[in-house]
C-alpha cells in the first residue's frame, strides 16, 4: 500500500518547498522583517540572560496576573499583524480605480480580508478581552486566583498555539480566501483544495478549546471563590458582565467546534454535511456559525460595558446609576443574544415568516444596550467627572457606539437589510461597533487597569494622543464605508470600475493613516511610560479613588492578592471599607495557600499546535503522534497529585510590612 | 458541621452544604424506570403495535423525555439545592438553548430548503 | 460579622482563616464542562435532524437498522450505568477494592458497548453505507460517532482512575474525580437517550 508513495509525501504529506512564498516580494520582505525582529527580540532575551526568569515567572505561571498580562500582550502583538492587513486593503482599495489594479493580486488580497477578520476577532479582541477578565475578576471578587489555575495556564497557551498556526500560514502555504467565517461550498475540498482552510479550522480549533476552558473557568471562580458577604448583587458591574460574557462563551463555542468539525469532516473524510451534492446542505453551516457568531459578539461586547461602568462610576465619585437595571439588562442581553442570529443572513432565502421574527428580535435587543447607555448618562450627571484617558475613551465610545447601534437597527429591517447586505454599510457598522465599543473599551480598561498591574500609571500625553488620533481616525476611516454601502459598493472587493467612488475611499485610507498614528501612538506611551515610571509612580494602589477591591491591594499586588480574605458589606467594597475608617491589619498574618507553577500547560498545547500542523498538510504519522503525545501528558499530568504549596506566613509578613513602609512614606 | 443525613422522598441523602448523596434504593429505582422506559418504546417500535405511526413517534419522545429525567434525578442526582441551585440553573439554561438550536435550526433550514433547493424533497424531514 | 454599634467599623477582613478545602469548584466546574459538551450533542442533533432525511437515494435507515442489536447496546449501557452507581455507593462506604470491582465491571459493558457499535459500523459499512454515501450517512455516523468516541474516552479514564485509586486509595481527590467521571458516564447514558429514540426508533418508523 505504501510502496506507491513517494517518500516525501510519507514523511513530510503535502509539504513541499513550493510551500514557501519565494514569489510573493511582498512576503519575502514580510519574512524578513519579521525574522529581524524576532532575532532582535530572542537575541536580546538571551543577551540578558531572561530565559530562565521568562519560563518560571511567566510562561509556566498559573497566577490569573501573570496570565492575564501575557494575554494582553498577544492581542497587542496581534494588533499590529491584523492592522497591517487593514493598512494594505486600505491601500488597494484606494487605489485600484479603472485601468489601475493595483499592487494586490486576487489570490492575496483574499487572504488579507480573511486573516483581517480571523485575527482581529479571535486572536486581538477575545485576548485583550480574557486578559482583563483574567486579571480583575478575581480581585473585584476578593479571590486569590480562579477556580482552575492550571487550566488558565492551559487556556492561554491554547490560544498562542492558535495564534501560532494562523501566523504560519503566512510564510508556510498560505491562509484561507474565504472570508474570516468560512463559508461552504467555497470552504469545501472541491472549491478550496489547497492549506488555507486548513489552517484556518485548525487554527480557531485549538484556540477555541482555550476560551471554552476559560469560560468555564471564569464562572466557577465568580460562583463559588467570591469573598464572604460579597452576595451576587454585591458584585461590581464588571464581574456582572463577566460572568454573562464567560455564560455566552460556554454556551456559544461549542457550537463553534462542531461546525467546525463538521466542515473538516466534509474537507478530509468526504462527509457530506455542506456540499452541494449526495444531500448536503451549504446553509446549514451559515444557519450553525451564526448561532455562534451573534453571541460572540456579545462576548466582545459585555466585558467592555463592564469597564465603561467601572470607570464612569469611579471618575465621576459616584455609585454607578441604576446598578439593578444594568444586572438585568446584562442577563436580557445574554438570554436575547441566542434569538437573532438569523440577521446576518436575511437574504438567504428564508422568507417572510421567519425574517420577521428575527428582525424584531433584533431591534428588541437594542433597548437593553439603550438602558445602559442612559445609565452612564445618569451616573455622570450632576457627578464631579474628571476627565482622564478612561473617562475620555468612555465619552468618545458613548457618542460613536451609539451610532454603530443606530445602524444596527436599520440593518435589522429586513427588507433594508436586502439592500445593505455584505456592502459597505455593513462594514461601516460593524466596525463602528466593535472600534467604538470594544476597542475604545480596552484602551479605557487598560489606562484604568495599567497602573494596578504594574505600580505606574501610562503616560497621559502620548495616550490623549493616541486617543485623538484614533477617534478623528475611525470617523474618517468609517464614515465614507457608510456612503459607499448607500450607494451600493459591495464588500470585500479589490477594483473598482467607477472612479467617481475613489474620493471616499482616499478619505477612508487617510482615516486608516490616523489609526496607524493612534496605534504607534499607544506603542510610544507603553515605552515612555516605562522609561518614566517613577515620574508615573503609584505606590498606594489607589491612584483613581476607585470603588472596587481591586484596588485595596498594593500596585501590583502580592502574588496572593490580599494577605486576609475580604469581608464585603455593600457593593462598591473597597469605597464601602474606605468611608467606614478601615484600616488595614499589619499583624496575625497566616501561611497562604497556592498552587504550584507548572510547564504542562505549555507542552500540552505545543503539542496541540503540532498536531494542528500536522493534519493541515496531511502528515500523518506526526498528527498520530502528536495526539497520542497530548493525551498521554494531560493523563500523565493528572498522576501529578501535589500542585500547591504554602506561601510561609514570614514571607507575607515581609511583603506587607514593605507595603506598610511604602503607603507611609506616600 | 455534622451532616444531618436525611433520606428523602427521592432516595438521596440531602447534606446542608447542597450536596445529595445517591443510596441503593434510588439506582435500583432509577435503573428499574429506566429498564421499563427503554424496553415499551423498541417494543412498539419493534411490533408495530400502534397504528399511527405519528402517534408512535409522539409516545417514543415523550418516554425518552421521562427517561432524561428519571436519568437526571436518580442517577446525576439533580436537585435545586445542589450548588446552591447554580447547578439546576446552568441545566435549564443548556437545556434553553438546546431547545432554540435545535427548533431553531429545524425551523430555518425548513423555510430555506421550500425556498432555495432545486426540486427540493420534502419527505425526509 | 456586622456592624455591632454606629460608632464601630465593620469587620472588612476574615482574620482567622482556614485553608479553602480543595477542589471546592470542581463539582460545579465539571458540570457546566457537561453543558458544553451538550451543546456539541445539541448541533450533531440538530444537523441529523435537518440533514437526516437527506438519503441521496443511498440506504435508509429501515435498510440498515438492526434495533434488536441497538436494543443489545441501549442494554449494556444501561447495566453499565447501574454498576457505576454501584462504585459510587461502594466508594462513599470507603471501599476501595469493592469500588475497584464494579469499575472493571462498568468497563467490562461499557467496551461491550463500543465492541457492538464497531460491529454495527463494520457492518453497515460493508454494505456500502459509509460517511461518504450520503448526508443522512454523514450526520450518523458523526452523531453516533462522537457518543461513541466519549464513551471510549470515558473508558480510558475509568482506567487511569482504576490505576490511581490503586496507588493512592480513596483520597479526597481521587473521590472528587470518580464523582467528575459518574457524572460524565451518566450524561453520556442520557444522550444515548437521545440517539436511540431520534435515530434508531425514529429512523425505522419513518
Amino acid at each position: 500500500m505504501f510502496a506507491n508513495i513517494p517518500l516525501s509525501q510519507l514523511i513530510f504529506g503535502r509539504l513541499t518547498l513550493e510551500a514557501l512564498p519565494i514569489h510573493e516580494p511582498i512576503l519575502i520582505g514580510t519574512f524578513i522583517g519579521t525574522l529581524l525582529l524576532g532575532l532582535a527580540v530572542v537575541g536580546a532575551v538571551t543577551y540578558f540572560g531572561l530565559w530562565g526568569y521568562l519560563w518560571r515567572e511567566w510562561f509556566t505561571s498559573i497566577d490569573h496576573k501573570r496570565i492575564g498580562v501575557m494575554y494582553m500582550v498577544l492581542g497587542v502583538v496581534m494588533l499590529l499583524r491584523g492592522f497591517a492587513d487593514a493598512l494594505m486593503m486600505r491601500a488597494q482599495q484606494a487605489i485600484a480605480f479603472g485601468a489601475d489594479q493595483g499592487y494586490l493580486p486576487a489570490h492575496h488580497y483574499d487572504q488579507i480580508f480573511t486573516a483581517h477578520g480571523v485575527i482581529m476577532i479571535f486572536f486581538v479582541a477575545m485576548p485583550l478581552v480574557t486578559g482583563i477578565m483574567n486579571y480583575v475578576v478575581p480581585l473585584q471578587i476578593g479571590a486569590r486566583d480562579v477556580s482552575f489555575p492550571f487550566l488558565n495556564n492551559f487556556s492561554f497557551w491554547m490560544t498562542v498555539g492558535g495564534a501560532l498556526l494562523t501566523m504560519i500560514s503566512l510564510f508556510v502555504g498560505e491562509y484561507a480566501r474565504t472570508g474570516w467565517l468560512a463559508y461552504p461550498p467555497l470552504s469545501g475540498i472541491a472549491y478550496s483544495p489547497d492549506v488555507g482552510v486548513d489552517y484556518y479550522i485548525w487554527g480557531l480549533q485549538v484556540a477555541g478549546v482555550g476560551t471554552t476552558l476559560s469560560g468555564i473557568n471564569l464562572i466557577a471562580t465568580i460562583v463559588k471563590l467570591r469573598a464572604p458577604g460579597m452576595a451576587m448583587m454585591r458584585m461590581p458591574i464588571f464581574t456582572w458582565t463577566s460572568l454573562c460574557t464567560n455564560v455566552l462563551i460556554v454556551a456559544a463555542f461549542p457550537i463553534l467546534t462542531a461546525s467546525l468539525t463538521l466542515l473538516a469532516l466534509d474537507r478530509y473524510v468526504g462527509t457530506n454535511f455542506f456540499t452541494n451534492d449526495f444531500g448536503g446542505n451549504p446553509m446549514m453551516y451559515v444557519n450553525l456559525i451564526w448561532i455562534w457568531g451573534h453571541p460572540e459578539v456579545y462576548i466582545l461586547v459585555l466585558p467592555v460595558f463592564g469597564i465603561y461602568s467601572e470607570v464612569a462610576s469611579t471618575f465621576t465619585g459616584k455609585r454607578l446609576f441604576g446598578y439593578t437595571s444594568m444586572v438585568y439588562a446584562t442577563v436580557v442581553i445574554t438570554i436575547l443574544s441566542y434569538l437573532v442570529w438569523l440577521h446576518h443572513f436575511f437574504t438567504m432565502g428564508s422568507g417572510a415568516s421567519v425574517n420577521s421574527f428575527f428582525g424584531i428580535a433584533t431591534m428588541i435587543i437594542s433597548i437593553p444596550t439603550g438602558a445602559k447607555i442612559f445609565n452612564w448618562l445618569f451616573t455622570m450627571y450632576r457627578g464631579r467627572i474628571r476627565f482622564e484617558l478612561p473617562m475620555m475613551w468612555t465619552v468618545a465610545f458613548m457618542l460613536t457606539f451609539v451610532i454603530g447601534g443606530m445602524t444596527g437597527v436599520m440593518l435589522a429591517v429586513p427588507p433594508a437589510d436586502f439592500v445593505l447586505h455584505n456592502s459597505l454599510f455593513l462594514i461601516a457598522h460593524f466596525h463602528n461597533v466593535i472600534i467604538g465599543g470594544v476597542v475604545f473599551g480596552l484602551f479605557a480598561g487598560m489606562n484604568f487597569w495599567f497602573p494596578k498591574a504594574f505600580g505606574f500609571r501610562l503616560d497621559p500625553f502620548w495616550g490623549k494622543l493616541s486617543f485623538w488620533f484614533w477617534v478623528i481616525g475611525y470617523y474618517f476611516a468609517f464614515t465614507p464605508l457608510y456612503v459607499l454601502g448607500l450607494m451600493g459598493v459591495t464588500r470585500r472587493l479589490r477594483h473598482f470600475d467607477d472612479p467617481s467612488l475613489q474620493i471616499w475611499f482616499v478619505i477612508a485610507a487617510f482615516g486608516a493613516l490616523l489609526i496607524f498614528f493612534g496605534i504607534l501612538c499607544f506603542l510610544v506611551q507603553v515605552y515612555v511610560s516605562i522609561r518614566d515610571r517613577e515620574r508615573l509612580r503609584d505606590v498606594t494602589g489607589d491612584p483613581w479613588n476607585a470603588r472596587t477591591l481591586e484596588w485595596s491591594t498594593s500596585s501590583p499586588p502580592p502574588a496572593y492578592n490580599f494577605a486576609f480574605t475580604p469581608v464585603v458589606h455593600d457593593a462598591d467594597a473597597w469605597w464601602d471599607m474606605k468611608q467606614r475608617g478601615y484600616t488595614r491589619p499589619l499583624k496575625g498574618y497566616r501561611a497562604i495557600h497556592m498552587p504550584k507553577n507548572t510547564g504542562a500547560g505549555v507542552i500540552l498545547a505545543a503539542l496541540s499546535t503540532i498536531f494542528g500542523f500536522a493534519m493541515v498538510w496531511y502528515i500523518w504519522w506526526l498528527a498520530a503522534l502528536s495526539l497520542l503525545a497530548v493525551i498521554a501528558v494531560a493523563i500523565g499530568h493528572t498522576f501529578n497529585y501535589s500542585r500547591d504549596f504554602h506561601i510561609p506566613a514570614e514571607e507575607v509578613a515581609r511583603t506587607e510590612e514593605t507595603r506598610t513602609r511604602l503607603l507611609a512614606g506616600a | 458541621m455534622s451532616a444531618r443525613k436525611a433520606v428523602q422522598g427521592d432516595g438521596l441523602i440531602h447534606v446542608p452544604s447542597g450536596e445529595v448523596h445517591a443510596t441503593l434504593k434510588g439506582y435500583l429505582i432509577g435503573f428499574g424506570l429506566s429498564v421499563v422506559l427503554t424496553a415499551v418504546p423498541f417494543w412498539l417500535v419493534m411490533n408495530g403495535a400502534i397504528e399511527s405511526k405519528p402517534v408512535t413517534a409522539f409516545v417514543i419522545m415523550a418516554f425518552a423525555a421521562v427517561q432524561i429525567v428519571v436519568h437526571m434525578v436518580f442517577f446525576l442526582h439533580m436537585s435545586p439545592k445542589s450548588e446552591n441551585g447554580w447547578t439546576i440553573l446552568a441545566l435549564i439554561f443548556t437545556l434553553v438553548i438546546v431547545f432554540i438550536t435545535l427548533s431553531g435550526s429545524l425551523w430555518v433550514m425548513y423555510h430555506l430548503n421550500i425556498n432555495m433547493m432545486p426540486g427540493h424533497n420534502m419527505s425526509g424531514m | 460579622m456586622t456592624v455591632t454599634s454606629k460608632s464601630a467599623v465593620p469587620v472588612f477582613y476574615v482574620a482567622e482563616e482556614h485553608d479553602h478545602p480543595e477542589g471546592v469548584s470542581t463539582p460545579l466546574g465539571f458540570w457546566i464542562y457537561l453543558m458544553s459538551d451538550c451543546l456539541i450533542f445539541a448541533v450533531l442533533f440538530a444537523v441529523f435532524g435537518v440533514l437526516g432525511g437527506s438519503y441521496a437515494a443511498g440506504p435508509a435507515p429501515k435498510d440498515l437498522f438492526d434495533l434488536k442489536l441497538v436494543a443489545l447496546n441501549t442494554t449494556m449501557l444501561l447495566l453499565s450505568s447501574i454498576t457505576y452507581g454501584f462504585s459510587v455507593l461502594t466508594m462513599e462506604k470507603g471501599r476501595a477494592g469493592a469500588t475497584q470491582l464494579w469499575l472493571a465491571v462498568t468497563a467490562l459493558f461499557g467496551a461491550a458497548f463500543i465492541g457492538i457499535e464497531l460491529h454495527e459500523f463494520a457492518h453497515m459499512i460493508g454494505e456500502g453505507a459509509t460517511p461518504q454515501r450520503s448526508a443522512f450517512l454523514s450526520s450518523f455516523f458523526t452523531l453516533v460517532g462522537t457518543h461513541g468516541l466519549h464513551v471510549t474516552f470515558g473508558l480510558v479514564w475509568m482506567v487511569t482512575l482504576m490505576v490511581q485509586v490503586a496507588r493512592h486509595g480513596l483520597i479526597e481527590a481521587n473521590k472528587r474525580r470518580l464523582m467528575c467521571l459518574s457524572m460524565f458516564w451518566h450524561f453520556l447514558d442520557v444522550v444515548w437517550i437521545g440517539v436511540f429514540t431520534f435515530v434508531y426508533l425514529m429512523g425505522v418508523l419513518r
